[in-house]
C-alpha cells in the first residue's frame, strides 16, 4: 500500500535530465490525519488516487460513514513523509471537491500539549490449537483483555483494542500458539479535549 | 461507500419555481443554455445521440464537429482562454472519452476551464463491458479538477450547474460528467442554476489584509525587486491585468512572466525583462537570481522556471500569491504566502501601496535598473541572421511586425517553434497566447487556434507550428473548412523534432535517434487536399511576401516556412543549472553544446 517517497540524500552532481531532481534533506515523520468527506460514489477513490498519483505513503487507513443524515464520512489516514510533504498532503486533500475539512491530529495534539492524538485499533486474531498452547493463548488474552467472540474444541478468535503497539504485541505472542489469520481495521483516530474537528 | 450520488435537491419550494419536466437530453440543453454556453464542440455517437438530437431542435446552442475528440478539446481549450469562460465539450462514451483525457490533462495543467459532457453506456449495462463502455469517471479522475456519473436524471441539472460551478470557480480546471443513455432517456424535473444551494467548493478568493501589508512592506524596502507573473493574472480577467500594470508604473519593478502568462504586461512595456526559466532571457533569469524580493502573482514555479532550485535566487524574500493553497509552498518556500484571487489581491496590495508609500521614503531602484541594463545589453536572444535561408526566429519577427496591428490570436504546438514564439512575438494583451505549458502537448496549436477562431470570428489567428507536432491533430483542418474557421498555420518547417534534437545534442552525444522526419508530407498540397489554401517560402526575401499572401487569405490556410534546418533554441539554462548558468546563443558553439552537461552529469540520468 506505500509508495515510498524515500530521502534521496546529499546529491553532489546535479543529473543532466530534462529534470532537476532536488536533494531532499529534511527527516521523515509521521502524521494522523482526519479528513470529512461526502459519501458519495468515488470519494475515497480520489482520496486513495491522490496519495498513489503524487507518490504519498499511506501506512494506515480508515473510513466509514459517520454522519448518517449529512452523508459524511471520516476517513483516518496515516501517512509518512517530511514536514513539508505532509503539509502538501493536507492542501491538496483540502482542494478536492467532496472534502469538507482536513485536520493534522498529529501537529493539534502537538499544539494543545499532547504527545499524539488518541489512536486506537482493533483486530480479529484467530489461534487454533490443543492442550498447552490453548491455555496459554486464553491466559495471555486475559492478560491483554482480548475478548474470546469464537471458539472451538480447536481454536478461538480473539478481538483485541487498543493501540497498535499492544495489538502488535498481541499478535506477536499468539505467533508461536498457533496463529492463523489476522484481521486489522486500521487506526481510528480523535483528538484529546472537548472540540470537534 | 454507496454507490449512488445524490445532490441533495431543493425541497419545498414554491411550484413556480419548482422547475419543469423534461427528458435528460433536453436538460442538457437547457442547462448550457442557462450556463451561457453558446457554442460547443463536439462529436456524435451512439451514447450521445439523445443530446444530439435535441442540439439538432434548436439554434441557440452552435455545434462544431470535430475530426478527432482529442480536436474537441483543444479546441474548447483555445475558445476557454482566448474568452475567459468555460470551454464545453460533448463526446461519446469508451473511445470519445479515452480521446479526451489528453485535453482534459492539460487544462488541468495550464488551468483552463472546460466542461466536458460524457455519453455513458445505460445505468443497467455499466460493469457488463457493453460496447463502447470505459469507465469514464475512473480514467478522469486524476485529471479532472471533479467529475460526475449522473445516476438519476433528478439530479442531472444540478450537477451540470455545479460542474460550470466548479470548472470555473477558485483555480480553473476540467470537469467532467458522465451521462448513461437511460438517463438522456428518462423524465425528470430540471431545476434552474439559481437553485443550486449546495456549493460545496467556495474557495477563497480574498487575500488576508494583513499578508498582503506584510508584502507591501516588504516591496517598500526592496532595493532588487522583480514582479514574477503567471497565467493566474490572465485567469484571474482583464481587471487583473490592469491592476498588475497599475502596480508595475506605480513602484517601477521590473517584471517577468512564465510562459503562460505572456501578455499580461505588455512586451513592449519599459519594464518588461522577456520571459523566464528555461528558454527565457539573460536580463530575466539574472534579475531573478540576483533579487532581494520576489513578488510570484499567479505563478507556480514550474521545475522550466526555477532550474536548480537549491541555487534558485537564493538571497530573495518571496511573496507568493495564488488562489491554489497547494501551489503555495510546494516547491518553493513563500516567505509571505497569500492566498486569494490575483485580481482583488492586486487590487489591495495597489491600494496599499498607495496608502503607505505616500511620504514614505523608498529606496533608490536606479541602481538595480542600470544592472538590469547591463544584462540586456549581453542581447541573449541575438542570432545570425541568413541571407540565403529562413532563421525561424525571423519568421516568428517578420510575422509579428506584420500581424501586430491586427486583433491577433497565437497558438503553438509544442517544441522548439513554441518558445521561439514566446521569445519572439512580442504580446501585449492577455489572452492573445494559447500554448499548452503545463502538460507540453504537441498537436495542441491547431484544434486550439479552431477554437479561438470560433469564438473571434473577425480576428486574425495563427497557429505558429513546428512540422512534427502539426501532423499530430491536422485532421482538424477538415473542420476548419467546414466551419469556415480562416486560421492560419504557419509550420516552421526544419523536418526535425526540433526541440528532441536539441536534447539529443546536448546530452546523448549527437545521435538523432528518430527526431528526423524522413517522408514529410508536401503541406501545401496538403492543404489543397482539405480545400484550404498552401504556401510555401524557403527564401528570406520573399517572407514577408508569403506572409501578407496568408493573413490576407479568408480562408484557412497552411503556410509551410522552411527555416534553416539546424538552428537550436537559445538562450538556456541546461539542465541542472541555476538562472546564472545561462547558455547564451554566442556561446553555443557546438563544442559548448556537447560539453554543456559534463559527463558525469550525463551518467546520472
Amino acid at each position: 500500500m506505500s509508495d515510498t517517497l524515500k530521502n534521496q540524500g546529499p546529491v553532489t552532481q546535479p543529473p543532466a535530465s530534462a529534470y532537476f531532481i532536488a536533494p531532499d534533506t529534511q527527516i521523515i515523520v509521521q502524521h494522523t490525519l482526519s479528513i470529512i468527506v461526502d459519501n458519495e460514489a468515488g470519494a475515497l477513490a480520489r482520496v486513495i488516487g491522490l496519495f498513489s498519483g503524487r507518490g504519498y505513503n499511506i501506512e494506515s487507513l480508515t473510513v466509514s460513514e459517520t454522519e448518517h443524515e449529512k452523508h459524511w464520512s471520516r476517513i483516518t489516514i496515516i501517512s509518512k513523509g517530511t514536514p513539508k510533504v505532509l503539509e502538501q498532503i493536507k492542501r491538496q486533500l483540502e482542494r478536492m471537491v467532496p472534502v469538507h475539512r482536513v485536520v493534522d491530529l498529529t501537529l493539534l495534539a502537538r499544539d494543545k500539549g499532547h504527545d499524539k492524538p488518541m489512536e486506537r485499533e482493533l483486530a480479529l486474531v484467530k489461534v487454533a490449537g490443543k492442550g498447552e498452547h490453548r491455555v496459554e493463548a486464553m491466559r495471555l488474552a486475559d492478560a491483554f483483555r482480548a475478548q474470546v467472540i469464537d471458539a472451538s474444541v480447536d481454536h478461538f478468535t480473539f478481538e483485541i483494542t487498543g493501540r497498535t503497539s499492544k495489538v502488535e504485541q498481541f499478535i506477536s505472542i499468539m505467533a508461536p500458539l498457533g496463529l492463523v489469520e489476522v484481521c486489522r481495521t486500521g487506526i481510528a483516530a480523535l483528538s484529546r479535549g472537548p472540540e470537534g474537528m | 461507500m454507496t454507490q449512488t450520488q445524490t445532490l441533495e435537491r431543493p425541497s419545498g419550494a414554491p411550484d413556480a419555481n419548482a422547475g419543469i419536466e423534461m427528458t435528460g437530453a433536453e436538460m442538457v440543453i437547457h442547462a448550457l443554455r442557462d450556463n451561457g454556453v453558446t457554442d460547443l464542440f463536439g462529436y456524435p455517437g451512439g451514447a450521445v445521440l439523445p443530446i444530439y438530437d435535441e442540439l439538432h431542435q434548436q439554434e441557440d446552442i452552435r455545434h462544431i464537429l470535430v475530426r478527432h475528440e482529442q480536436g474537441a478539446g483543444h479546441a474548447a481549450e483555445g475558445y476557454a482562454r482566448s474568452t475567459g469562460k468555460a470551454g464545453v465539450v460533448l463526446v461519446t462514451s469508451g473511445p470519445g472519452a479515452t480521446n479526451m483525457v489528453t485535453p482534459l490533462q492539460d487544462a488541468l495543467m495550464d488551468s483552463v476551464p472546460l466542461v466536458c459532457l460524457t455519453g455513458q453506456v445505460p445505468t443497467p449495462l455499466i460493469g457488463s463491458d457493453a460496447f463502447q463502455e470505459c469507465d469514464t469517471v475512473g480514467i478522469t479522475r486524476p485529471c479532472t479538477k471533479h467529475n460526475w456519473l449522473v445516476s438519476d436524471v433528478n439530479d442531472l441539472a444540478l450537477i451540470l450547474h455545479e460542474a460550470f460551478h466548479v470548472a470555473t470557480a477558485g483555480r480553473p480546471g476540467p470537469v467532467v460528467v458522465d451521462i448513461p443513455k437511460d438517463v438522456q432517456f428518462a423524465t425528470g424535473t430540471y431545476y434552474p442554476p439559481s437553485m443550486l444551494d449546495k456549493k460545496t467548493y467556495e474557495p477563497r478568493v480574498k487575500g488576508d489584509p494583513d499578508q498582503i501589508r506584510l508584502a507591501v512592506a516588504a516591496m517598500m524596502r526592496a532595493k532588487k525587486p522583480i514582479l514574477y507573473t503567471g497565467g493566474g493574472v490572465i485567469n484571474s480577467g482583464p481587471e487583473a491585468t490592469r491592476l498588475l500594470r497599475e502596480l508595475v508604473e506605480l513602484t517601477g519593478f521590473p517584471i517577468t512572466s512564465t510562459l503562460m502568462g505572456l501578455g499580461c504586461y505588455p512586451a513592449s512595456g519599459d519594464k518588461w525583462l522577456g520571459m523566464l526559466g528555461m528558454h527565457g532571457t539573460y536580463e530575466a533569469n539574472m534579475t531573478m537570481h540576483d533579487c532581494d524580493v520576489m513578488v510570484c502573482i499567479g505563478a507556480r514555479f514550474d521545475d522550466r522556471i526555477t532550474g536548480r532550485l537549491d541555487a534558485f535566487s537564493p538571497g530573495s524574500t518571496k511573496i507568493h500569491v495564488d488562489v491554489d493553497p497547494s501551489s503555495i509552498g510546494k516547491v518553493v518556500h513563500a516567505d509571505v504566502p497569500i492566498i486569494g484571487d490575483v485580481g482583488l489581491v492586486l487590487e489591495d496590495m495597489v491600494r496599499m501601496w498607495r496608502e503607505m508609500s505616500s511620504g514614505a521614503q523608498l529606496p533608490d531602484l536606479s541602481d538595480w535598473w542600470s544592472q538590469i541594463d547591463t544584462w540586456r545589453g549581453r542581447n541573449s536572444l541575438a542570432y545570425t541572421p541568413n541571407d540565403d535561408v529562413i532563421m525561424p526566429q525571423y519568421a516568428i519577427e517578420r510575422l509579428h511586425a506584420l500581424s501586430k496591428d491586427r486583433e491577433t490570436y497565437i497558438t503553438t504546438e509544442v517544441g522548439q517553434h513554441q518558445m521561439w514564439a514566446a521569445q519572439f512575438y512580442g504580446f501585449d494583451e492577455p489572452n492573445r497566447w494559447m500554448t499548452s505549458g503545463g502538460l507540453g502537448t504537441m498537436g495542441y496549436g491547431l484544434p486550439a487556434a479552431l477554437g479561438v477562431q470560433i469564438a473571434h470570428p473577425d480576428a486574425l489567428v495563427v497557429d505558429i507550428a513546428g512540422d512534427a507536432s502539426i501532423q499530430m491533430c491536422i485532421q482538424e483542418m477538415s473542420c476548419a473548412v467546414q466551419h469556415n474557421a480562416p486560421i492560419k498555420i504557419m509550420i516552421l518547417n526544419n523536418e526535425y523534432m526540433g526541440m528532441v534534437r536539441q536534447w539529443q545534442q546536448l546530452l546523448h552525444g549527437n545521435r538523432l535517434s528518430h527526431s528526423y522526419t524522413e517522408a514529410m508530407p508536401d503541406f501545401v498540397k496538403l492543404a489543397e487536399a482539405y480545400g484550404a489554401k498552401g504556401i510555401r517560402c524557403t527564401k528570406p526575401d520573399q517572407l514577408d511576401d508569403a506572409i501578407r499572401e496568408m493573413i490576407e487569405t479568408p480562408g484557412p490556410v497552411i503556410f509551410d516556412c522552411c527555416v534553416v534546418a539546424l538552428a537550436n533554441c537559445f538562450p538556456m539554462i541546461p539542465s541542472g543549472k541555476a538562472h546564472n548558468e545561462m547558455l547564451l546563443p554566442d556561446e553555443a558553439t557546438d563544442e559548448a553544446v556537447g560539453s554543456a552537461i559534463d559527463e558525469e552529469g550525463k551518467r546520472l540520468v
